[in-house]
């Protein structure tokens, strides 16, 4: 009941979303979340703790890595950074999602006409 | 190395990671505060958008570890710390399930020693016995062995077979081993050339007997057992080419067997070759064990073609003497019915085994119906924990999980303590058990027996963890965090399940007392039974064999056991003695053979049915307790004068001639070149072959005779039982002068098979009396699990109905009211229970008919007394919690809580 919010996106997607914003540059967990939601417009429903079992399951995976630093808020955050491996993960990911997201739409306009 | 690291680091990343999450949860306050709310709706306001705190961190952590073996180590953590918070319940369900895991355990080795495990020899599933049936000859047709193996049989099957790699025939003995320290009787195996190839067991010192010492009047050689090559010489390498005297021959010792090997199931001391005379054989000498090893890929199926097929063969290949049909043996219908040696082995002890395995796994079913009962107790007691943990969130998958890794944990351990248990069941098993339980000696807890122990523990305990599991931790526990502990009543639900288990428990227990019922009966009925001998504990016997090289002639044969008798008749403490060439329930098979009257008219080519052969002695039947039923006993002088005198059994008697005295005076005879035998006496029938088998009609002769087995010479029956009827039977000081007084008629004469008629008596019932025993001991089981259950059931319903019961009497219930609805609860439970029971009882009792004697499977009195029995015992276990009850004082109950 509680994950589901979280599984409202697809598997992946929150991953996803993570590993492009850190692409732009490196955040801690706090401005990530704030970035996410921003950017979507508050259109994705997201538990903002929802993103520490994704990260965690990234930094397993090598897609990012942390390091504690002070913020400019002067607070002890891990500030996240995008790995090679992260990279090249999120470039696979994102023409993946294009094209099942193409796929989709498709079908969906054709049932329309 | 990296989940090294991983795994060592971890205790920091997780600091790190709830550091982290709460700077975030900091971080987002204080900017929710800078927008203007108060400090008080930031907070709030932060936890709604942040989600389930410690579900988050906990599936952050999750990431990290080997999820499924972890989670089972804190539940087993978990399942281990409430288990030990509970002593009691654990005590109790540890016992229970100990003595259920452990009765199965033992059971199981047996069933798996004897049953399952292949022989103890080389590729054991090639090996297979060669029995055949032969419906067309009456007397044999009974036969337990069915139609054994003449000698002619053996040299036709062995020469013309096409299916086997080796056979052979085989027959146990006993014979008398002088020139050692004490003349001895040694247990023989004589084999025929195949025999030891089929078995394929190589020596441990020295080799095989070999064709060649299957030489009639060939060298004479001997192979020991390793138990016998230890006695007598000390496991001396040396022995081998030095002589054994084996009745009163020297023999060439060539090999011994190695330790453990025995004959299909038999031990034996020595081996000796039957090097048979092949110029003097016939075809009949039905007396010999057949015994094979397939072509490896050739079937029992197959097998039989084979033998078919070569019966004409052999009829034409031998005669039973001139004048004589070779084909008369097609009206005996001889058929092959070749069985797997293990089967031979098992015998029909497997029937009883499979009983007990059945009726131990329903102690079993019990056993964990009670276990359930606690947990679903003890979980309800927990209900509030369960509540929270949920509200915290865990899943339900995993309070399932939880509950039953407890539930298992507990069978698991049930399990070790059972393994301890069925230790000593097994021993008590290999004393308890019957004498005459095939391969006793292999018996042991091995590798199987341990994996089925781990097994029914594992499943017992998922068994009496799932039903509270499902019950308790299904998704929907928001009411109970609220009402818990303060239960105004038990559900419906609840108490359905409850009372299922001990309707299903006391159905469980009315088949099993059922079943020890019946073999209560099946043994009193047995008692009943006159086997044909009075008095079985003061009835000493014991065999003495006089070989031929010892006292040639017949005659000196006679005088000297008729010496011995005197003897014995001498020693303090005796009535009579007597002897007999085997006391019935010996397992001794004599001579069959056909008997025909004067006064009868024979078709040539039917022969009458064969009939027993038995010699006995003058004050025989005096000794024993058999009854004379008309004419008189044979005496000592027709003996010697070798008169053609003879008696027979009642029931042949009445066949032949209507009465038993009407037989007297009549004429018999064995063969048309023996002179007719007056009947002279009818004796009582006489179970044989054991009380549960009718007794089959005898022929008795004098134990000398001028034609015994066809022989033209007088000639004596050289191995007897003497019976001695004294009070003093089976005591140490009696046997040291019986045996004194045996020696001083002859010094080199062994005494074999010394022991009490009861102990025969009680080894051939050994089979009905360890079943009773067997089931009697799960039948007592079953009852006191089952007490214990409906016990535990009502006592806690009552204890949650405190408060209606208090209400009740506070509204002016009279207390008789209230025992009386306790007593009815229980006893709808308990009738259910019976009504199933029976009707199960009834279904499964056909099983055991074959364990039955005198009573029928469905014997209405013992489903009776075992219905009325149940009934009562679980009244008396409800009228103890209903007392209880009906002293509820309605004040302090309806404080309760």
């Amino acid at each position: 009941m509680k994950k589901s919010q979280q599984r409202d996106l697809f598997p992946g997607a929150l991953e996803m979303m993570i590993l492009r914003t850190l692409k732009r540059q490196p955040l801690h967990g706090y401005a990530l979340v704030q970035h996410i939601k921003r950017t979507s417009n508050d259109l994705l429903q997201i538990e903002e703790g929802s993103l520490y079992p994704a990260l965690q399951r990234l930094l397993k995976e090598d897609l990012v890595k942390a390091e504690w630093s002070i913020s400019s808020t002067n607070r002890r955050v891990r500030i996240y950074k995008l790995t090679a491996a992260g990279a090249k993960h999120l470039e696979r990911q994102v023409s993946s999602f294009e094209q099942m997201l193409e796929g989709i739409t498709r079908v969906l306009a054709r049932g329309e006409s | 190395m990296n989940w090294l690291k991983q795994l060592f680091s971890r205790r920091r990343l997780y600091g790190e990671l709830s550091d982290e999450m709460q700077q975030h949860l900091k971080e987002k306050i204080d900017e929710l505060v800078a927008t203007g709310l108060s400090r008080k709706e930031a907070i709030a306001a932060a936890r709604r958008e942040f989600g389930n705190l410690s579900l988050l961190e906990q599936d952050s952590r999750d990431v990290w570890r080997w999820m499924s073996i972890e989670n089972l180590l804190a539940d087993v953590r978990y399942g281990l710390r409430m288990l030990g918070r509970n002593p009691m319940f654990t005590v109790v369900g540890l016992l229970t399930i100990a003595i259920g895991i452990g009765a199965n355990a033992a059971v199981f080795s047996v069933v798996n020693s004897v049953l399952l495990k292949p022989l103890n020899y080389p590729r054991a599933e090639e090996l297979v016995s060669l029995h055949q049936i032969a419906p067309g000859a009456a007397g044999l047709a009974d036969f337990e062995n069915g139609l054994l193996l003449s000698p002619s049989m053996y040299f036709t099957y062995s020469e013309q077979n096409r299916r086997f790699q080796s056979l052979g025939v085989w027959v146990t003995d006993t014979a008398n081993v002088t020139g050692l320290a004490e003349p001895e009787q040694v247990r023989v195996a004589a084999v025929s050339d195949g025999v030891l190839q089929a078995l394929n067991v190589a020596p441990a010192v020295g080799r095989w007997l070999s064709q060649a010492d299957q030489v009639p009047r060939g060298p004479e050689r001997v192979m020991l057992s390793y138990g016998y090559w230890q006695r007598q010489f000390s496991g001396d390498r040396t022995v081998i080419g030095r002589n054994l005297t084996v009745d009163s021959r020297p023999r060439e010792i060539v090999g011994v067997m190695p330790q453990g090997f025995r004959f299909v199931d038999t031990d034996f001391d020595v081996i000796v070759p039957l090097a048979f005379d092949r110029g003097k054989l016939i075809l009949a000498g039905f007396g010999y064990h057949g015994i094979a090893r397939l072509k490896p890929g050739a079937t029992i199926a197959e097998a039989n073609a084979d033998l078919t097929r070569m019966l004409p063969i052999w009829m034409d290949s031998w005669t039973n003497g001139k004048g004589t049909n070779p084909h008369f043996y097609e009206t005996w219908k001889i058929t092959p019915l070749i069985r797997p040696l293990k089967q031979e082995v098992i015998g029909n002890v497997s029937e009883v085994l499979w009983v007990v395995m059945g009726t131990i796994a329903l102690v079993m079913l019990i056993a964990c119906a009670n276990v359930t009962n606690l947990m679903l107790v003890r979980v309800e007691a927990r209900q509030q924990e369960l509540a929270v943990r949920t509200a915290l969130g865990a899943g339900w998958g995993r309070i399932v999980r939880g509950l039953l890794v407890e539930s298992v944990m507990l069978g698991l351990i049930g399990g070790v303590i059972g393994i301890g248990l069925a230790y000593a069941g097994v021993r008590f098993l290999a004393l308890a058990g019957p004498a005459n339980l095939p391969r006793l000696s292999e018996i042991s807890l091995d590798a199987r027996t341990l994996g089925f122990t781990f097994v029914i523990s594992v499943l017992s305990g998922l068994l009496f963890g799932l039903i509270p599991a499902l019950k308790y931790a299904g998704p929907r526990t928001s009411l109970e965090l609220r009402s818990a502990g303060r239960t105004s009543s038990a559900s419906r639900e609840q108490h359905r399940v409850r009372n299922l288990l001990v309707i299903g428990q006391v159905a469980m227990a009315l088949v099993l007392l059922v079943s020890a019922g019946l073999m209560i009966r099946t043994f009193q009925a047995l008692r009943t039974v006159d086997p044909g001998f009075t008095d079985a504990r003061h009835l000493q016997i014991m065999r003495i064999s006089i070989p031929n090289l010892l006292i040639p002639e017949a005659a000196r044969v006679a005088r000297t056991q008729n010496e011995i008798l005197d003897k014995l008749s001498a020693v303090p403490g005796v009535n009579s003695a007597g002897f007999v060439s085997e006391m019935p329930m010996e397992g001794l098979d004599s001579g069959w053979d056909c008997i025909f009257a004067q006064d009868k008219t024979y078709p040539d080519d039917v022969m009458p049915p064969l009939r027993l052969y038995k010699y006995i002695s003058p004050g025989f039947l005096r000794t024993a307790g058999t009854r004379l039923i008309a004419g008189r006993e044979l005496t000592w002088d027709e003996v010697y004068g070798l008169r053609p005198v003879v008696m027979i059994s009642e029931n042949l008697a009445r066949e032949m001639w209507g009465t038993p005295s009407a037989a007297i005076g009549k004429q018999l005879r064995e063969f048309s070149s023996m002179p007719w035998h007056e009947v002279i006496g009818v004796i009582q029938d006489v179970r044989e072959r054991g009380v549960q088998e009718n007794a089959p009609p005898i022929v008795y002769w004098p134990p000398m005779m001028q034609y015994l087995f066809g022989a033209k010479t007088p000639e004596t029956i050289r191995t007897v039982a003497f019976v001695i009827r004294s009070e003093r039977a089976g005591t140490e000081s009696f046997l040291n002068e019986v045996r004194q007084s045996v020696w001083s008629v002859n010094s080199s004469l062994p005494l074999a098979s010394v022991r009490t008629m009861q102990e025969v008596y009680d080894k051939s019932v050994a089979r009905t009396s360890f079943t009773l025993v067997m089931l009697g001991i799960a039948g007592a089981m079953a009852l006191s699990l089952g007490i214990i259950g409906i016990y535990g059931v009502i006592s806690y319903t009552v204890s949650q109905r405190k408060r209606e019961l208090g209400i009740r009497l506070a509204l002016g219930a009279q207390s008789g009211d209230v025992v009386g609805m306790v007593l009815r609860q229980g006893a709808k439970l308990a009738l259910l229970g019976v009504g199933i029971g029976v009707a199960a009882a009834f279904a499964l009792a056909r099983l055991m008919t074959s364990l039955l004697f005198g009573v029928s499977a469905h014997d209405p009195l013992t489903f009776a007394a075992v219905a009325a029995l149940l009934i009562l015992v679980a009244l008396f276990a409800c009228y103890l919690p209903a007392r209880r009850a009906m002293k509820v004082d309605p004040i302090v109950a309806l404080r309760y809580e």
